[in-house]
């Protein structure tokens, strides 16, 4: 959506201010309480808590739609400066905006080619259209070569890619991703006790803004939620 | 890519805490005349010469290196708060005095590059190496108390490079216990006695292998 010339740094400027707008206004609507920020700001938590999660978390179609939208209009918008300083605070600015986009996109990237076969079985809400592309092209890929350099040239009771043999009941060879790791974290609401494990023997007490080491099982659902945040 | 560490284990190399860090707002008092920027992270300025105002810090960084500004100590580095966050520190063994979650940050990045605009700037230096210093003892010290079946480990008032100098440790021995004192494990020593002894799973070790 490239657009040249004959637009007045002052549109565009009212132009990314509608949109920054629109984005707290959406925000806002979810909840009352939660105070409005930049899709920088929201882009650098999603990136923080997919960087701390163990696990895939849920595509964050909507912010990257955003901030992709907000950073063409920012590189498009750079004809209009003369000012050294200015332009290259832009600069800066635009390349944190990057990092956090790239190293977002490239971090659930490499998620998911550690546990291909698993996320290849998972809903669609989980992934985004290209990474459920990318998913499956790499699954057919690894299997191709498998089979090719290896598994062909096995007898026939064991070249399944997700079970040891035929004699085995279930997907032995697939392995989710280790759910039991412990993660760093913080409440940022009043959440109370919490039970640790399925014994409920352990029970820890969430005071809001206290650091925890917890196991991630433990507190998946809060982090859902957003409840809690990852460090 | 270059830049981004590996994620397994959930690592953040340093320079992404300190990424994270140079968005805190810093006050800071312009040289120059300038409009207000609107960048994708907010709106900030317009500036005015000898008017403070807040922007995030590493725009005022930026602006530092190129002369056009000069920095506000947050009040928290001021000699006198930090003496007391020292002393304190000395006197409870077992407790973290409370400091901005991203002081290590923070402090290093204004020594770094605004140290004249510190009052008193070698005192605070040294005052915060010492308190890193005897916050770091804290923390060794806590971890040698991890025993088997620890669940949950509070952490109260630790800042965030203090964390992540300490998480990939600290993630691994959890793990380690957690593996190795959970009843299962327990349960099928006895069972399996007659067995051949199992075999290692190789996943786990992939945790243990030292970076």
């Amino acid at each position: 959506m490239r657009r040249r010339g004959g637009r007045s740094a002052s549109g565009l400027k009212e132009r990314k201010k509608r949109d920054r707008m629109e984005s707290w206004e959406e925000e806002g609507s979810g909840g009352g309480e939660r105070e409005r920020k930049t899709d920088v700001e929201a882009m650098r938590e999603a990136w923080r808590r997919e960087k701390a999660a163990p696990e895939l978390l849920e595509f964050e179609g909507e912010l990257v739609r955003r901030l992709r939208e907000q950073i063409q209009l920012q590189e498009d918008g750079d004809e209009d400066d003369d000012q050294d300083l200015l332009s290259s605070l832009r600069h800066m600015d635009l390349d944190r905006a990057l990092f956090l986009l790239k190293s977002y996109l490239r971090l659930r990237l490499s998620k998911i080619q550690a546990h291909l076969f698993f996320y290849a079985s998972t809903s669609a809400q989980l992934l985004s259209p290209q990474e459920h592309l990318f998913c499956q092209r790499s699954l057919h890929a690894t299997s191709r070569h498998l089979h090719r350099s290896l598994l062909s040239l096995l007898p026939p009771h064991y070249q399944s890619l997700s079970r040891q043999s035929t004699s085995s009941d279930h997907d032995d060879m697939l392995h989710p991703p280790h759910l039991d790791t412990f993660v760093f974290c913080k409440p940022n609401t009043h959440v109370g006790p919490l039970q640790l494990d399925d014994l409920g023997d352990d029970i820890v007490d969430l005071v809001v803004d206290d650091l925890y080491v917890l196991r991630y099982k433990s507190v998946t659902a809060l982090v859902r939620t957003g409840r809690i945040d990852l460090i | 890519m270059a830049g981004q560490s590996d994620h397994s284990l959930s690592i953040f190399s340093a320079a992404e805490v300190e990424f994270i860090a140079e968005d805190e707002m810093i006050e800071i008092v312009p040289n120059i005349r300038m409009d207000a920027l609107n960048l994708l992270c907010g709106d900030f300025g317009p500036f005015l010469p000898q008017i403070p105002c807040k922007v995030p810090l590493w725009l005022a960084v930026a602006l530092k290196k190129r002369g056009k500004c000069s920095i506000r100590t947050p009040d928290w580095m001021s000699v006198e708060k930090l003496t007391q966050v020292l002393e304190a520190e000395r006197e409870s063994p077992r407790e973290f005095q409370p400091l901005p979650f991203h002081y290590v940050e923070i402090s290093r990045l204004l020594l770094d590059h605004a140290h004249d605009d510190i009052p008193e700037v070698y005192m605070v230096r040294s005052l915060i190496e010492d308190i890193r210093n005897v916050r770091f003892h804290k923390v060794e010290s806590g971890l040698e108390t991890i025993s088997g079946r620890t669940y949950a480990v509070k952490l109260k008032n630790l800042s965030a490079m203090e964390v992540n100098l300490v998480r990939p440790f600290m993630v691994r021995v959890l793990q380690a216990f957690d593996k190795h004192d959970s009843p299962e494990t327990v349960q099928q020593a006895d069972t399996s006695a007659s067995k051949r002894p199992q075999v290692v799973d190789r996943g786990l070790r992939r945790d243990l292998r030292p970076r």
